[in-house]
């Protein structure tokens, strides 16, 4: 089931907290949504999951508009909101009973989907417990038991990994790729491993507004420009070496980063590479190449450039 | 209606999963049973006028008892959060008020239901009437579901549950006793207006047995005028 988001706009006061954005998700994705505290992340997710109402623009889930009385979209989406708001008071078992039975799983179906969520989220040894009892791990995934229970065709994932240890992240994290392969994800975040550890496709947002969309690779393409290597020659003086680099046809610049070492940093005409050349060139001198590395942007800086104002 | 059900059956099991529950439903007892003791004590005079005590007595302590069953019901889960997951399931705002008014509702009917060895204590003494202790009963239940709907209402304009509880007093007070008390000071079709509004006056005419539509439209407009209102809260999402 497909998600296509068109024009999306909601403000709160003065301020604009989504701003006219559009996207699309396509079915068996996996979205990172991604933006820095307060970009706009979850009012969007509150509107798709139909928290909020809409207040200009459209949503549709699997073609049909969520404004649409009669499209019952709620119940193909899973929906973990920000900070995991549990009935601390309920027993787990009875808390999931109590989510089936609202999302219209049959009940002759219930207990084999408990029994299924409690095992697939690792619940089992503390089946018995109240919600509240619970550590702040296992109350997370209490909340991925509640959201898959019905067994929807989407999930929307607001900061899914907040609040657990690294082991914990791992493991919801390889989850949520292995869910992605049936499902339709979206995910939220302002941890930038995790969208790299798991989504298809990034989308960041920042004050409301879409600034980038597209593949980890993609988007660091985009961003990175020329190609730059991290060249290391020795046997010869560095001013020579930098002179032949500077020579060579594919080469815009260098720059020697450390004269003792013979480290250069040499940055390619734009959609060429001097990969070769560099090689050729250490070859016919006889120069010895210990390194030659692409230095690659970091998604870290392709997100403090879009999103530090 | 399976929502609406499902929902109200959770309320009922939260309320009977806390010591506050048991504590609210033995104040209820306690304080229905010591007053009509009280004032009812010639009891083995004249048993009908005593079921007369007990049900205005019992009308009272529902004022009290009401609240405090609706405070949390939508201030509490605002606060927490977990209202978001509830209307993110597949419910209207329409049924999760109407769920959580059945669970309310059928807590008082559970706290009625408890009031029974009372009333029968009363007419095996005195002459038994049915119909009387019928429309007593049934007098409750309307005062209930009024004070009801107002406590979700109250409990759906705030996230703070002791808001939600002054407010359903303050606005059940006018209801109570205010209007009634303004009814007494104005002559005229401003007094008659007021006599309208006063909720006792009601009460008592279903409880002593004359059904008349007029009563019947009042309980059920003031309910139906709650719900809605709190229904329109809900739809607002966020309080500020
Ligand atoms: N209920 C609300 N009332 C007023 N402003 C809000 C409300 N909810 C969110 N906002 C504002 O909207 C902006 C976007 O918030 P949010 O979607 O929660 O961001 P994110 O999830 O990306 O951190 C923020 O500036 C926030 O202060
Ligand atoms: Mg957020």
């Amino acid at each position: 089931m497909d998600i296509q988001i068109e024009k999306l706009t909601k403000t709160y006061g003065p301020q604009k907290a989504v701003n006219d954005i559009s996207f699309d998700v396509k079915t068996g994705e996996v979205l990172g949504f991604l933006g820095p505290n307060g970009a706009g992340k979850s009012t969007t997710m509150k509107m798709i999951t139909g928290y909020i109402g809409i207040e200009k623009g459209d949503i549709r889930i699997g073609g049909k508009s969520v404004t649409d009385p009669e499209s019952n979209f709620k119940q193909h989406i899973g929906y973990l909101p920000e900070n995991n708001p549990l009935y601390l008071d309920m027993p787990i078992i009875d808390y999931l009973e109590f989510c089936a039975a609202l999302q219209g799983v049959e009940k002759a179906n219930i207990k084999d989907r408990i029994r299924e969520m409690i095992g697939l989220c690792g619940l089992n040894r503390e089946k018995h417990k109240k919600i509240g009892e619970l550590s702040k791990g296992y109350r997370q995934r209490v909340g991925l038991a509640q959201a898959m229970i019905h067994d929807p065709e989407i999930l929307i994932l607001d900061e899914p990994t907040t609040g657990l240890d690294p082991n914990q992240i791992i493991e919801i994290r390889k989850l949520i790729r292995d869910l992605g392969k049936e499902k339709t994800v979206i995910l939220s975040t302002h941890i930038l491993p995790e969208v790299e550890a798991t989504c298809d496709r990034i989308l960041i947002i920042n004050r409301g507004s879409i600034v980038a969309n597209g593949t980890p690779e993609t988007l660091r393409k985009q961003a990175q420009g020329n190609e730059v290597l991290k060249v290391r020659i020795e046997d010869a003086k560095a001013e020579t070496i930098a002179k032949a680099l500077s020579d060579l046809d594919t080469v815009q610049d260098v720059d020697l980063i450390e004269r003792e070492e013979n480290l250069f940093e040499v940055q390619s005409i734009a959609q060429q590479s001097s990969k070769r050349n560099i090689f050729k060139l250490c070859v016919d001198k006889k120069w010895v190449l210990t390194e030659l590395t692409p230095l690659e942007t970091k998604l870290e800086d392709i997100f403090r450039n879009l999103t530090v104002n | 209606m399976h929502t609406i059900w499902t929902i109200a059956k959770r309320e009922l099991a939260t309320f009977f999963d806390s010591l506050i529950a048991y504590i609210i439903l033995v104040l209820f007892l306690g304080f229905s049973g010591f007053f009509t003791w009280l004032y009812g004590n010639d009891v083995f005079l004249v048993g009908q006028a005593n079921l007369r005590v007990f049900f205005n007595i019992a009308s009272w302590s529902l004022f009290f008892f009401i609240p405090a069953i609706t405070m949390k019901m939508l201030a509490e889960e605002r606060k927490t959060g977990t209202l978001e997951l509830l209307l993110t399931k597949s419910v209207s705002d329409r049924q999760v008020i109407l769920g959580k008014f059945l669970g309310s509702i059928l807590l008082v009917c559970i706290a009625l239901a408890a009031t029974l060895p009372y009333v029968i204590t009363v007419s095996n003494i005195g002459n038994l009437d049915n119909g009387g202790t019928i429309c007593g009963y049934l007098g409750l239940l309307l005062l209930s579901m009024a004070y009801t709907a107002i406590g979700i209402f109250a409990s759906s304009i705030t996230t703070n549950q002791i808001v939600a509880f002054m407010t359903t007093l303050f606005i059940g007070l006018f209801f109570h006793i205010i209007f009634g008390v303004l009814a007494h000071n104005f002559t005229g079709s401003l007094g008659q207006f007021f006599d309208t509004l006063d909720l006792q006056s009601h009460f008592e005419s279903v409880s002593r047995g004359v059904l008349d539509s007029k009563d019947l439209v009042y309980f059920f407009s003031i309910t139906v005028l709650g719900l809605y209102l709190g229904e329109w809260s809900l739809s607002k999402r966020h309080i500020s």
